[in-house]
């Protein structure tokens, strides 16, 4: 035992005096290692990245909230089965909330209209195109997935009386009124004047797609008395228990079947959607990423690889005549195997470390300079590409290794 | 602990008594396959060492002399024969087993001296004691006393690219001493030294012999040989004589 650790200290020995004296050669090699190192991490932190990007994104929709709409979301290869589907009117929020209100022991807390309509908005001379006008009630308050960092949302007799009041996306309060509170101010919607009463936290980019920060919310009456009564909307009705998503909507399609007086055998017209569809779609799309980008980089890790294997084969050659003195001295082939493998597996964990460092703090530049890309350095990443490198150290190593371990002290004492 | 040793005398012969038996060969033969060839390089050797010998195995090129000196040396075993080493048969020892009787048993000395280039005289004889498994501080103890048993006790950090031809094949016999082996093995020691630099060396062995060490060595030079106590000639694969000189 005690010899084991004698040899293994030796072994660490001759590997960095090797090192050293061959400096540009193992330089050289390890930057193989190097950048292998880099690409997988560098994949790593963008997957990790991409991956909470998605939970984030996912999380503004609400893990507990289901959408009643006329299109799912997804595909659809029959859009004529969709396309006539009656629309959702304000009228079923109401009816949706009775009939849960009836329910014991309903999985459903409550059903809230929203409406929702892309336009510009003004305020003094600033125009901004590309927001999106969310009509809803007072229940918003119960579903509402950010907070609200300044005032109020608008209450009950607000909303039933369809006052001129809006809540700003927090973009929409920066861009409109730059510098000063957006409180109390006016905005105009299509000619119509909305008075300013909250604003909402920010929340960042759903997928990359649109901002939840450009959004204005104002009551749904309010909307209805200029853009018609006829509005088609979705409801979104928040479950109590999102581990029983799945009963909550078999439930609210009972709940939507009576609303929209079905018959039995007939299909739905409507569509329940909720986030796990996204996830659903999206899952295989990061997990293609995942794998096409670090099998991708895992090439270069595997030249990186190629190059540690070689630069040992090398060494194992013009060092046999060493090997023999070694085993004429009394190395057993474990000694020498082990030599070689801690040689390689150096220049490696080098390599890794280096590697990690570069992409630690490309890492760090990467979100000082450009905070929007999802990149994500992670404990659990150190760890992995550290384990990589040993292993990548000993799978390349063993082969030259084990061909030094075996050779003939005669044959290897004679090699000039 | 061994004094160091005076300057070397190579004309004082002493005759020490032989004692126990080390090394018994009894028709060991050695073959190799040289593509389709077979070449008998050893055609049943008998041969007998005991401790305190001081024995030159001599021949010319292709007479067997170092496909024995390989089998003596543990570094090869035989293809028939027997071949007891300390009344141990390591003639069917494997790889593992033949590095620990190398280790514990035998000194080698090379002809072109093996040092690790990069180490310093006292990690190259440190070697063999790290591959025994013995602690640092005693082995550094140890080391120190065999190159100061060699004369070397003033170089023990310098490189072997500092030192002259003589003092590296010194430090390579402290190396073949240090872990104290029941026979030191010398594979034609002066044939990389000048003549002078080749007789303090073999003045060394002289004093070592002395010192009760159990010396081989093989060599082609009827002046190196003639140190010797006993001479053993081969020809052909086999001993031609095998003669003692007092």
């Amino acid at each position: 035992m005690t010899r084991t650790i004698y040899e293994f200290t030796e072994s660490f020995r001759i590997a960095f005096g090797q090192i050293r004296a061959n400096a540009m050669r193992s330089v050289l090699t390890a930057l193989g290692v190097i950048i292998g190192i880099v690409a997988v991490t560098l994949m790593g932190t963008a997957i990790n990245g991409i991956d909470i990007g998605f939970r984030n994104s996912l999380a503004m929709l609400g893990e507990d909230m289901l959408y009643v709409q006329r299109w799912p979301w997804r595909r659809v290869e029959d859009w004529w089965n969709y396309v006539n589907r009656p629309p959702i009117r304000f009228e079923m929020a109401e009816q949706l909330n009775r009939i849960i209100e009836n329910t014991p022991n309903s999985l459903l807390e409550v059903a809230v209209p929203v409406a929702g309509r892309g336009t510009s908005v003004k305020a003094g001379d600033v125009k901004l195109t590309g927001i999106v006008i969310f009509g809803t009630t007072a229940d918003y308050s119960r579903i509402v997935t950010t907070d609200v960092t300044d005032g109020r949302l608008f209450n009950d007799v607000e909303a039933n009386t369809g006052r001129q009041v809006c809540v700003l996306g927090s973009s929409v309060a920066e861009n409109l009124f730059p510098g000063r509170s957006a409180l109390d101010q006016v905005v105009d919607i299509r000619g119509q004047h909305f008075t300013v009463i909250g604003v909402l936290a920010k929340q960042g980019e759903f997928l990359g797609l649109f901002s939840f920060d450009n959004q204005i919310v104002v009551p749904l009456n309010a909307l209805r008395k200029y853009w018609g009564s006829r509005i088609d909307l979705e409801l979104r009705v928040k479950v109590r228990d999102k581990l029983r998503m799945t009963q909550a909507e078999e439930e609210l399609t009972g709940a939507m079947r009576r609303v929209r007086r079905q018959l039995p055998g007939e299909r739905d017209n409507f569509s329940i959607n909720q986030q796990q569809a996204f996830k659903e779609q999206l899952d295989p799309v990061k997990t293609g990423i995942a794998v096409a980008g670090l099998f991708i980089t895992g090439l270069s890790l595997f030249v990186g690889a190629i190059g540690i294997m070689n630069i040992t084969f090398v060494s194992v050659k013009e060092r046999t005549k060493e090997i023999g003195t070694r085993k004429a001295l009394g190395a057993r082939r474990r000694t020498i195997l082990l030599q070689f493998l801690i040689e390689a597996v150096s220049i490696c964990l080098i390599g890794g470390v280096v590697g990690l460092a570069i992409t630690f703090f490309t890492c760090l530049g990467i979100s000082v300079a450009l905070p929007a890309l999802p990149v994500e350095f992670s404990a659990g990443l150190m760890v992995i590409s550290m384990v990589v490198s040993i292993v990548t150290g000993i799978v390349s190593g063993f082969a030259p290794a084990w061909g030094a371990s075996r050779l003939d002290p005669v044959e290897a004492l004679r090699y000039e | 602990m061994i004094p160091p040793v005076a300057p070397a005398d190579a004309r004082r012969r002493t005759v020490r008594p032989p004692g126990a038996l080390v090394i018994k060969i009894e028709g060991v033969t050695k073959l190799y396959k040289m593509g389709s060839e077979t070449i008998h390089a050893l055609r049943g050797v008998n041969l007998e060492i005991y401790r305190n010998e001081y024995l030159a195995i001599m021949g010319p090129s292709g007479s067997g002399k170092s496909t024995l000196m390989n089998m003596l040396g543990c570094l090869d075993t035989p293809t028939a024969g027997r071949y007891d080493f300390n009344g141990k048969n390591v003639a069917h020892m494997v790889d593992d087993e033949l590095a620990e009787i190398r280790n514990r048993e035998i000194g080698f000395v090379f002809q072109t001296f093996n040092l690790l280039p990069r180490s310093d005289a006292l990690h190259n004889v440190e070697l063999p004691l790290i591959y025994a498994g013995i602690p640092a501080h005693a082995r550094h103890e140890k080391a120190l006393a065999a190159l100061r048993n060699v004369g070397l006790g003033d170089r023990v950090h310098h490189r072997p690219n500092e030192l002259s031809g003589g003092q590296r094949q010194r430090v390579a016999i402290a190396r073949a001493l240090v872990n104290h082996p029941s026979i030191l093995l010398a594979d034609e020691p002066t044939g990389n030294l000048d003549s002078k630099t080749g007789e303090e060396i073999m003045g060394l062995f002289e004093q070592l012999y002395d010192q009760g060490h159990t010396i081989i060595v093989v060599t082609h030079e009827e002046d190196i040989a003639r140190h010797a106590r006993r001479i053993v000639r081969l020809r052909d694969g086999l001993i031609e004589s095998d003669t003692t000189v007092a």
